[in-house]
């Protein structure tokens, strides 16, 4: 432990076993409800309960801890996503990145990261509470369909390739909007925005019988 | 649907992405305790409002969250070029049509303020 950890006063924000993790998005499926999906949906909805961690500071120092730490590279040119078997990284902004964890893995990886840069200028924080992730799969023409009623961005896969991902508007709410791969999209939505989100894309996607599978093994408390 | 190319998602993206932030290239002064009360207040909130050429600074809101340089005509509303905090415009009240052999290397932020006063005067 150097001087630099014990400057930056980290602590874990996971909760210790016994205190519930609530969804951001538990009160919507409870009060706006959730359409089963059946053999005619086209679009699938689930929410992914992980941990987020913002890494600001130089590409070049960073990218030499994430490496050793997470095993993956640091995404070096802009909107590039990167992805490895248990975490992804993603660039945000020139100086800033961010890293979408396994749940209640971000204060290791912060600690390991710290560890890693000792008194380098860099900031990390651990958003894990203020986003939360929404994945959309199923049928290719359904998911662009539904996400050009939502999304200023253009999302013809000759412009959105996958391993690409980019913050932008949807419905008049900031998002950030992945492509992981063929198959999936990801939108990360901030907490407060949740419920609101969540409601858009069950009116949205309405034509296309969208389901919403629900992820019975994570944080289910009720 | 109306686009402005950001500099450093180096892409074209939506205009709702965007805020303006008001005129680019004001230097603060380097003495802020010396200045008279006018010269504070000129830098403060006197701002140029000219017909043509003028430089901007712009932020992308939602993106990327940077700022950067806009060099916009107000009156077509042509957005000229888009460029980096730092860089040097292409397009400027001396050169409108953005002729590159002729860009002075040695001009700074305080040039061009010193130029944006003269003109006002």
């Amino acid at each position: 432990m150097s001087e630099a950890i014990e400057r930056a006063r980290t602590f874990d924000a996971f909760p210790d076993e016994g205190i519930p993790l609530e969804s951001p998005l538990a009160w919507s499926f409870e009060h706006v409800g959730c359409p089963a999906p059946g053999t005619h949906s086209r679009v699938m909805m689930r929410e992914r309960q992980h941990d987020h961690l913002i890494l600001r500071g130089g590409a070049i120092v960073l990218d030499e801890a994430v490496r050793a730490v997470l095993g993956l590279s640091l995404p070096a040119r802009p909107l590039e996503l990167s992805q490895g078997e248990r975490a992804s990284l993603q660039w945000l902004s020139p100086d800033e990145w961010l890293a979408v964890l396994p749940q209640g893995d971000a204060f290791r990886v912060e600690t390991a990261l710290r560890s890693a840069l000792g008194d380098a200028s860099v900031a990390f924080s651990d958003v894990s509470a203020g986003q939360t992730v929404i994945e959309l799969t199923g049928d290719d023409q359904a998911l662009r369909e539904l996400l050009m009623k939502s999304v200023v961005y253009d999302v013809h896969p000759r412009h959105f390739a996958v391993g690409k991902g980019v913050t932008t508007v949807l419905a008049k709410t900031s998002v950030i909007l992945r492509r992981p791969d063929e198959r999936r999209w990801e939108l990360v939505v901030r907490r407060s925005f949740a419920d609101y989100v969540y409601r858009w894309l069950l009116d949205a996607g309405e034509e296309f019988a969208i389901g919403v599978e629900r992820d019975v093994t994570a944080g289910e408390t009720t | 649907m109306f686009h402005i190319h950001c500099p450093y998602c180096d892409e074209w993206r939506e205009e709702e992405e965007f805020h303006p932030r008001g005129q680019a290239h004001i230097a603060r002064p380097e003495d802020p305790a010396g200045c008279s009360d006018e010269q504070w207040g000129d830098y403060l909130f006197f701002r140029d409002n000219p017909r043509g050429i003028h430089h901007e600074l712009w932020v992308h809101a939602v993106g990327c969250r940077k700022f950067f340089n806009v060099t916009r005509h107000t009156q077509s509303y042509e957005i000229l070029e888009t460029y980096r905090i730092g860089e040097r415009p292409r397009f400027t009240r001396d050169n409108p049509d953005g002729v590159v052999a002729s860009a002075p290397e040695s001009l700074d932020d305080s040039d061009i303020a010193t130029a944006a006063q003269e003109v006002r005067a």
